[in-house]
């Protein structure tokens, strides 16, 4: 070793770093490591310091505990808020799958009344769904998934399973737009079902979504209750179909005529299946001039949608 | 006498720190790189009053060592040892070096530290270690002159506080 001469002397404690010192000790230290290699003494002696050693590793623990008892507060608020949001998401989808659970339980209620209808009226129905409502407060009409290209015709009954809902008034290729019962310009043949007493019932004006029975003579039985069938008169839509009931009857400002409002028999607004009637009924009316198979038969006055132009070629 | 006392507790309180040091649970991507703390507070402590710090204290250490690291017995003790005859012998020169190049003779005697590791666990039959273990001599190097003068700060506290 390059140590100046003298160093040994002067500046070493006497004999503190003496080679034979550092070999008894690296001996030392090697007899240990081979006995602990072979014997296991570590364990032992370990064992003995234990009461030494266990308040030093606590101690040792302390900042790191203390780090992670603060990172575990601090991380849990978040982690915490997390999972919140999480579950809050959760909850809202599992609302939202339940929710769909129970409409497709009301869709499949209803198909089954529509299908006891279809099956009890032992017509030729199609069905068809709506597209949309047209929500424009002055025209009842709505959007349904059929049109042209599944045979779908002006002038088609619409039902649904509770009673008529109204008629096809403009067919696009696949789509058709149905005027409801309660558009203003809709009108409809019906007869009280109790008196047998023929009227029509007119869309309502006020968007109530009601239908107006107007210039009913004061003197006719007309009560509140009474169902409305359809007549049939004017053939476009079959007889005996629930319309609606009488929930108001009036005199009107001339006092030479009552008017009563009815509830339409349908879900006007509720239903989101409908059926399109096929087969027509047997006119009552008169016979119609020309028969045309396209054409709907019997579109007499007291038939319904005035602002319709017939579709006859 | 006060001072000697004063001297001793802050002698034994870093001895103390540095097995707390040592002990203390890091981060695992940290704890490769873990410096050596008894090395630097032995080599502080050789260079500085080596009257306390001998062959056979250092010995002692590396038992104190070992029975807290529960590897082998006698491996930290080997270590300090060869660690402790080092820095004795070069007393003279480590002790009047600046700062950076006491840093430098550090991080050789931690490398060769190492070294000594390699070597013992290598007749003990154990695996090699990871690369990551070769970072412990750089750290402890840089950590070298904090150590320094905080430890010479503290000293020269008392002494002042005594006189």
């Amino acid at each position: 070793m390059a140590l100046a001469p003298g160093d040994n002397a002067t500046l070493f404690s006497a004999g503190a770093a003496s080679t034979l010192r550092l070999i008894v000790y690296l001996a030392a230290a090697v007899v240990l490591m081979i006995l602990d290699h072979r014997g296991h003494y570590l364990q032992t002696v370990r064992g003995h310091a234990s009461l030494l050693i266990e308040p030093l590793y606590r101690l040792a623990a302390l900042p790191g505990d203390a780090a992670r008892a603060t990172r575990t507060a601090v991380a849990s608020q978040t982690a915490l808020a997390a999972e919140n949001r999480e579950l809050r998401e959760a909850l809202l989808l599992a609302q939202a799958r339940l929710n769909r659970a129970g409409a497709l339980a009301a869709q499949n209620e209803r198909l089954q009344d529509l299908l006891e209808a279809q099956k009890s009226l032992g017509l030729s129905v199609q069905m068809a769904s709506l597209l949309d409502i047209d929500i424009d407060p002055a025209r009842r009409r709505i959007v349904i998934n059929r049109g042209a290209q599944q045979g779908v015709s002006v002038g088609q009954p619409v039902i649904d399973a509770s009673g008529i809902m109204g008629q096809v008034v403009e067919v696009l290729p696949n789509t058709a737009v149905v005027m409801l019962l309660t558009d203003p310009n809709h009108a409809i043949p019906v007869t009280i079902e109790r008196t047998g007493l023929r009227t029509i019932a007119y869309g309502d004006k006020d968007a109530r979504d009601l239908l107006e029975l107007s210039n009913i003579p004061t003197s006719a039985d007309v009560k509140v209750g009474d169902k409305l069938i359809s007549s049939g008169l004017g053939g476009r839509f079959p007889a005996g179909f629930p319309v609606g009931e009488i929930r108001d009857v009036r005199n009107d400002d001339t006092g030479m005529f009552a008017t009563a409002l009815a509830t339409p028999a349908a879900a006007i607004s509720r239903s989101s299946e409908v059926l399109l009637l096929h087969d027509l009924p047997q006119p009552y009316g008169p016979v119609q001039p020309q028969v045309d198979a396209s054409a709907p038969p019997g579109a007499d006055a007291a038939a319904a949608e005035p602002a319709q132009p017939e579709p006859t070629p | 006498m006060n001072r000697l006392r004063a001297q001793s507790w802050l002698f034994a309180g870093t001895v103390l720190l540095a097995m707390l040091l040592q002990l203390m649970p890091l981060p695992a991507p940290l704890l490769q790189i873990k410096p050596y703390w008894l090395a630097l507070v032995l080599i502080y402590w050789a260079i500085e009053t080596p009257d306390r710090v001998g062959l056979g204290f250092a010995f002692l250490l590396g038992l104190a060592g070992d029975v807290l690291a529960g590897q082998l017995l006698g491996e930290h003790a080997l270590r300090l040892t060869v660690l402790a005859f080092i820095v004795l012998r070069f007393r003279a020169r480590l002790r009047f070096f600046p700062v950076w190049q006491q840093t430098l003779a550090v991080f050789a005697l931690l490398l060769n530290d190492r070294i000594v590791v390699m070597m013992v666990r290598g007749f003990s039959g154990e695996a090699m270690p990871p690369p990551a273990f070769w970072l412990s001599p750089p750290v402890g190097a840089a950590l070298w002159p904090f150590v320094f003068i905080l430890l010479d700060d503290l000293r020269a506290r008392l002494r002042g506080r005594e006189a």
